[in-house]
């Protein structure tokens, strides 16, 4: 037993030894660079830049990147667990991005870390906690999960980095009377506000119904879209049957459907996610009462997968989404870029969003960058800031993007409504467009 | 007898019995409620009730793998959710590609049957390596190292299988036999595939009850159930009995995968958290280590999530009741722990043990 104890504290030890050999080559990069980010003018120059050619007058402070070093950017995204397939979306998109740009810029290499934000809060603490503490970074493009970015953002803003979400939708995140609202948030993704209205408006001046029932998922992104939807229908004149909720896992919707079909709706509106989206509209055709009721759903269920996934109760579902125009050459473009890194198509609807978000990061970086004789790079965390508030007219995969002074880069212009008929449900994608405001 | 109940009853007895008649009273008010509105027909609690049976089948099915293995090993086997998950992933893959070459339409009965091989097949193979890598080199270790050891090896196969086949949620070829319902009385019609799984859930659960009743093996799974030590000294092989029994578990537990993808038609490398953590609540619902009672935990649980959000609460008026479903279930739970700390027929178990 001795022996076996002594074993095993012999393993720890090198163990330890060898981890505290990687960390010590992180370690030593780390304070060259930390002056820069954390002490705005004062010492800066002499810590930073022997030479003095450049003297750091952001108010938040710089980074400053020496010739050979990386451009180190972050993702924080959800790429594990019930939601993967949203953070492998945006990764990739990401990453086709960086590779667009040969990997570098302005001469250095740009370097992705990434830290996994689990689609809670807790994960969202953890990768806001760990990107804060490194200086080096510029900034993130992140998070999936509008739960996450409540939890990450205030560390974030704090550090003075910048993010970029490719698909929080939650309208609190970018509402300025609200504490959740930090500065150097920026999104791609569409708020709530516009895609609820939006969804409700199709639903009640289009579609001509006059009863809705909404189902989210408790998850913010879910909850805030049923309720602008519910709000803008009932102002329009419409009545909400009801506004029920399940679970992130559930896989039996039948009571809850069983529910709604009391209120005898005319069309349920589910913002949710996969798969629980997929079962909702598969068992509504097996609740008495909801055989022919319509569907509708957003975004988040705007991926390939799902019409395939829900089998025949999918045709004649309307989603809302960005509208992407599959016509378009660039975006044709991602796609085979997309099948050639990456493999396939991706697996959920915002891989574009994070390609813009990732460009538009990378322009700022570039934009805002000064550029010393020796090849050094200085970058203003303020200034980058500034760079993107100010973005008008930036025109990416999902149309227009001009930030306004809150984060909001998505203008709501680039909205569809999209319905989904039996070519979808075997295998096409994506749908054609339905309506657009 | 009646002095001695009296002075056990102490304040925290007196307590729980108190939030036990509480819950009681606003389940029985509940419901009375619901009913009085009558916003829900006859129909619809039909329909709910066969769907929570159908539900609490494929519950039950992977609950026996759960108790089973604990019966024996006294170890909860936290990677029995992704034996079920691994028989439904690979199920899935004979299903497709039967369905793309046309044999599931030209034989639809034969399909079926290899898709249930294949799935059960898997996951016996899944929980044969499980036993032999995993949990046999720490027989000898105190018992919370195999329970860690098979969370670790829960998220191991998990991820094995994100990193093969990705992350996407992958949609059940839809087969056209088990699609639509079968007409009852009036109104009343009833889902081919509930049908389907309800009855293959009875068939195999009759199976196994038979088989570890009436057959050798099942004979000597009792007995190194009840000690290891003394069913060697009687020339049983205990290392061949833990592995059949990890394989009657598995399998059971494959085709539980291959039902419940039938119903929800949806296949992903995630989907064996919830319902093993359900089933595991069931079996100790029904008293883990007892197999009438995981079966009974399991079906109970199916029902109680199916009906009883609807039944309990929305008479009450408390807004989006259904979200609040495991908070039902898992209230049951607690309620039948205080009462019956060993599970609804966990007595007989802790008697024959003691």
């Amino acid at each position: 037993m001795n022996k076996r104890l002594l074993a095993l504290l012999t393993l720890l030890v090198i163990a330890s030894m060898a981890l505290a050999a990687c960390g010590g080559g992180a370690a030593t990069e780390a304070p060259a660079e930390e002056p820069a980010a954390e002490e705005p003018a004062a010492e800066e120059p002499a810590a930073e830049e022997p030479a003095g050619a450049f003297e750091c007058t952001d108010a938040i402070g710089c980074v400053s990147i020496a010739p050979g070093d990386p451009i180190h950017i972050a993702y924080a995204l959800t790429v594990s667990g019930a939601t993967a397939s949203l953070g492998e979306d945006s990764k990739g998109a990401i990453e086709i991005a960086i590779a667009d740009r040969g990997g570098e810029l302005l001469g250095h290499p740009i370097e992705l870390s990434g830290e996994d934000t689990l689609c809670n809060a807790e994960g969202g603490q953890a990768a806001g906690t760990k990107i804060s503490a490194d200086a080096t970074i510029i900034g993130v493009i992140g998070t999936n999960c509008s739960s996450e970015a409540r939890a990450a953002m205030p560390l974030i803003s704090q550090a003075g980095m910048v993010m970029i979400s490719p698909s929080n939708t939650n309208p609190d995140l970018t509402d300025p009377s609200h504490p959740d609202q930090h500065d150097g948030y920026f999104r791609t993704a569409h708020n709530d506000l516009f895609q609820g209205r939006i969804a409700a408006e199709f639903a009640y001046n289009e579609l001509g119904v006059r009863k809705a029932a909404t189902i989210h998922d408790g998850s913010p992104y879910a909850e805030s879209l049923q309720r602008v939807f519910a709000e803008v229908f009932a102002e329009l004149g419409g009545e909400v049957t009801a506004q029920e909720a399940i679970n992130v896992g559930d896989t039996d919707m039948k009571p809850v459907l069983t529910s709604i079909a009391t209120g005898a709706p005319e069309i349920i509106y589910f913002p949710i996610f996969e798969p629980e989206g997929n079962l909702i509209a598969a068992q509504s055709r097996e609740v008495a009462g909801l055989e022919t009721v319509l569907l509708m759903g957003a975004d988040g269920l705007f991926a390939d997968t799902f019409p395939e996934a829900t089998g025949s109760a999918a045709d004649g579902m309307y989603l809302s989404g960005p509208y992407v125009d599959v016509n378009d050459s660039a975006y044709g473009e991602f796609l085979a870029k997309w099948a050639d890194q990456i493999g396939g198509v991706p697996p959920s609807g915002f891989h574009a969003h994070a390609y813009d978000a990732t460009n538009m990061l990378l322009n700022g970086i570039e934009e805002v960058a000064v550029v010393d004789a020796d090849g050094t790079v200085h970058i203003g965390r303020q200034a980058l800031r500034d760079y993107l508030y100010g973005l008008s007219n930036y025109d990416g995969l999902t149309g227009n993007l001009t930030c306004n002074e809150n984060g909001d880069c998505a203008t709501g212009e680039a909205l569809g409504v999209f319905k989904l008929s039996t070519e979808e449900v075997n295998g096409a994608w994506p749908p054609p467009v339905f309506w657009q405001p | 007898m009646q002095s001695y109940r009296i002075r056990r009853i102490n304040w925290t007895d007196l307590f729980m019995w108190l939030v036990g008649a509480a819950l009681l009273a606003l389940i029985i008010g509940g419901s009375y409620l619901t009913l009085q509105q009558g916003k829900y027909t006859a129909v619809q609690w039909f329909d709910l009730a066969v769907f929570g049976l159908a539900q609490g089948s494929v519950y039950a099915l992977i609950a026996l793998g759960y108790t089973l293995v604990y019966g024996i090993l006294r170890m909860i086997n936290f990677a029995h959710s992704e034996i079920f998950m691994g028989g439904a992933f690979i199920g899935y893959f004979a299903a497709t590609s039967m369905q793309r070459s046309g044999f599931m339409e030209a034989n639809p009965y034969l399909g079926i049957v290899i898709i249930f091989l294949v799935a059960m097949t898997t996951s016996v193979i899944i929980a044969v390596l499980l036993e032999r890598i995993a949990y046999r080199p720490l027989r000898g270790a105190p018992r919370l190292v195999p329970l860690i050891t098979a969370i670790g090896a829960s998220y191991f196969l998990q991820y094995v299988f994100r990193g093969f086949f990705g992350t996407q949620n992958r949609a059940y070829p839809e087969i056209a036999v088990i699609k639509g319902t079968f007409p009852l009385f009036g109104d009343f019609q009833i889902q081919k595939i509930q049908v389907i799984v309800i009855i293959a859930a009875a068939l195999m659960m009759a199976f196994l009850a038979v088989f570890v009743q009436y057959t050798k093996t099942g004979k000597a799974m009792r007995a190194v159930s009840e000690d290891k030590s003394v069913a060697a000294l009687m020339g049983i092989d205990v290392d061949k009995i833990i592995v059949s029994t990890f394989v009657l578990g598995a399998a059971l537990a494959g085709a539980a995968g291959v039902l419940y993808s039938f119903m929800f038609r949806i296949v992903t490398f995630y989907m064996g958290f919830i319902p093993g953590l359900k089933a595991f609540t069931a079996a100790v619902l029904g008293g883990i280590g007892n197999p009438p009672g995981a079966m009974l935990g399991g079906l109970f649980l199916g029902i109680f999530e199916s009906l009883g959000p609807t039944l309990f609460l929305d008479g009450l008026g408390i807004p989006a009741p259904y979200q609040l479903k495991d908070v039902i279930a898992f209230t049951m739970l607690v309620m039948v722990l205080i009462f019956r700390p060993t599970g609804i027929l966990g007595e007989r178990l802790s008697k024959t043990k003691a």
